[in-house]
């Protein structure tokens, strides 16, 4: 993934939420920025329609800006304490038919999952 | 089939439908009645009435009665049995060895899953029998249940309006006395919200209470299954065999899971029942009505009321969709096109250019996620992002350690909070679709549970007065539409939750009124 690909310059946009308390509305490039990170294919009837609603939605998160976090530590989840840890042992696991069986492309004899070429 | 099997058939199917999970399960174990009655029963219902509710996926009738035909031929061994018989549903995000499983999305529309979530495994040892998969939000992401591939399910008390989501097709089935139990999974409220909505009780269990191996993933560390079910002891019956640690899951809890049916004491003397009324702001006027003669309920019976500060409760909803959707975006990558579910093909129209392994990902992704699911792909994309991070999640995930210290200090000194379920009741279908903020608000009292992990219940506290003006719903007059009372405890004290709502229910008759004969109408 390249770099400037994601040169949405965060700053400037940020900085107009926090000044005017609503987002500046995202343009066609910085969704279709988006799309590529997610591997997604929009169209444009659907670039047009996120350029607004992301920008509605993160609007209304604007509130959680506001805000004073110092010195607060993040949550991540809940689980603190619980018993993760287990013997590593071989345990049953899917057999490899089973495994291949709800792939769209798969190669049975090989054993592989078939996808389009990679290179060249 | 003889005449009186027919006249017994003919009223399941007309009539007041399944009993509970209580009755049916005494009823079979009595011999009064066998488990593969039940089960025809359950069957011919769902094919009468599921057509105007749209609440199932897949009914997986052969499989369903020859698993009840099982059950009746060695008795003996499903005598103890917690379920023996029942009739089941499942929210269409748990996996079912063998059976279609699709979260309601085109990319998993014929997904046959070869192995059970935990879940499963544990409520067909306790003998239970499922009859099918229910419909919901695609991948468990809406309020409304609008966002499935397979349409909208409708509410069994106005086909017109929403269930509630995600889990409203489980909600819908309940309500509706299609099963006495359907599972459903919880991010933000989606037992809770469709319980509400649809009349019956709604439990989401502690985070780490209950295996979450083999429910398709939307928010790591907010998802949990949990049941619906119409009264709380039924519940409570369902939370005991669905609750314990599990290998397969290693954020399942090793806590002691107790006896929640002798819980139901009926005793909530000394009981302290917090308020957060400063957050009930903006509450349609007939939710708030409902939810304090509920609280009035409780008190005669000796709880005691005590307000309660949430300061940061107000800001759960907006940390709940930067949170939620940062994870289902990371959740979601998996859904590729190449080990499981739809592929797009090469030569679709949308195509130019090669079709390499990154079109076909991208494309697959495309034409298999439906628009909520892509929307929130990309806003969990955009939060996580370099340049965001730090702002949107890593300010979130703060704000939810803020959140979550109010509810255990509040739960410090009260044994249960207690809130509306959800702002309003029902809307109308297609209402609130056009605006995900406006969706995302009907949210706002179920998040904060899921941030903070804490078990909550909803159970039917009212119904809305005919002629009464609601909330962003100026056109309704018709009224009889549920209300729920949600109750919020303390971390793995499920007991305590259970023991109030059941007394609650002891004293009021919510439950036990029907919706409307949908078939007549």
């Amino acid at each position: 993934m390249s770099p400037q690909l994601f040169s949405l310059s965060p700053k400037p946009l940020l900085m107009a939420m926090l000044a005017f308390g609503m987002p500046a509305a995202f343009t066609g490039e910085q969704i279709a920025a988006i799309a590529a990170l997610a591997n997604l294919e929009l169209d444009a009837s659907e670039i047009d329609l996120f350029a607004r609603q992301l920008g509605d939605i993160l609007a209304y998160a604007e509130v959680v800006q506001q805000i004073d976090t110092t010195g607060v530590p993040p949550t991540a989840s809940v689980t603190a304490g619980l018993a993760a840890d287990r013997p590593d042992e071989v345990q049953p696991c899917l057999d490899r038919e089973e495994a291949l069986a709800a792939a769209p492309d798969p190669a049975l004899d090989a054993g592989f999952f078939r996808v389009p070429r990679v290179i060249g | 089939m003889n005449r009186k099997d027919g006249e017994v058939r003919g009223a399941a199917v007309r009539g007041a439908g399944c009993g509970t999970i209580a009755e049916v399960r005494d009823a079979i174990q009595a011999r009064e009645r066998s488990a593969t009655d039940v089960c025809r029963d359950a069957l011919a219902r769902i094919d009468a009435i599921n057509p105007h509710l749209n609440a199932f996926n897949t009914i997986v009738a052969d499989r369903a009665m020859a698993r009840a035909t099982e059950i009746d031929r060695e008795p003996d061994r499903w005598r103890d049995a917690p379920l023996a018989g029942v009739p089941i549903a499942l929210k269409d995000n748990l996996c079912t060895r063998g059976v279609r499983t699709t979260a309601s999305s085109r990319m998993l529309d014929r997904y046959v899953p070869p192995y059970d979530a935990t879940v499963v495994s544990r409520l067909e040892r306790a003998g239970a029998v499922m009859v099918g998969k229910t419909n919901c939000d695609e991948f468990a992401m809406g309020s409304s249940n609008e966002n499935s591939a397979f349409g909208p399910v409708r509410n069994p008390w106005a086909l017109e309006r929403i269930p509630g989501g995600t889990s409203g097709g489980s909600a819908a089935a309940v309500a509706a006395k299609l099963t006495p139990m359907a599972l459903g999974s919880d991010t933000g409220g989606s037992i809770r919200q469709p319980a509400a909505l649809c009349g019956v009780v709604g439990l989401k269990p502690t985070y780490g209470r209950v295996s979450r191996y083999g429910l398709i993933a939307h928010a790591s560390s907010l998802d949990q299954i949990g049941p619906l079910t119409r009264t709380v002891r039924d519940a409570a019956i369902a939370l005991g065999v669905l609750a314990g640690p599990d290998p397969a899951d290693a954020t399942s809890a090793q806590e002691p899971v107790p006896d929640y049916v002798a819980a139901l004491t009926g005793d909530v003397r000394g009981v302290r029942i917090g308020i957060p009324r400063a957050f009930f702001e903006g509450i349609d006027a007939e939710v708030s009505r409902a939810i304090d003669a509920a609280l009035d309920v409780l008190k005669s019976r000796g709880a005691t009321l005590v307000d309660v500060d949430l300061p940061h409760a107000k800001y759960a909803t907006p940390v709940y969709y930067l949170v939620s959707t940062a994870e289902a975006s990371s959740n979601l990558a998996r859904y590729d096109g190449v080990r499981y579910g739809f592929r797009a093909q090469a030569d679709s129209p949308a195509s130019g250019g090669p079709y390499d392994l990154k079109t076909m990902y991208s494309r697959t992704r495309a034409q298999g996620f439906g628009p909520e699911v892509k929307r929130r792909i990309m806003l969990g994309t955009y939060v996580l992002s370099a340049g965001y991070y730090d702002a949107y999640y890593l300010k979130a995930q703060q704000v939810r350690t803020l959140i979550l210290r109010d509810y255990d200090q509040a739960l410090a000194h009260v044994d249960v909070v207690a809130m509306p379920t959800s702002p309003t009741a029902a809307v109308r279908i297609g209402e609130r679709v056009s605006d995900p903020v406006q969706m995302y608000l009907m949210d706002i009292f179920t998040v904060s549970a899921n941030l903070a992990g804490l078990p909550a219940i909803s159970v039917p506290c009212g119904f809305t007065q005919p002629g009464a003006q609601k909330l962003g719903d100026e056109l309704s007059s018709e009224g009889g539409l549920p209300i729920g009372l949600q109750l919020m405890g303390r971390r793995f004290d499920e007991a305590t939750l259970l023991r109030v709502a059941d007394a609650y229910e002891r004293d009021t008759e919510w439950s036990k009124q029907p919706p409307p004969p949908i078939p007549n109408r």
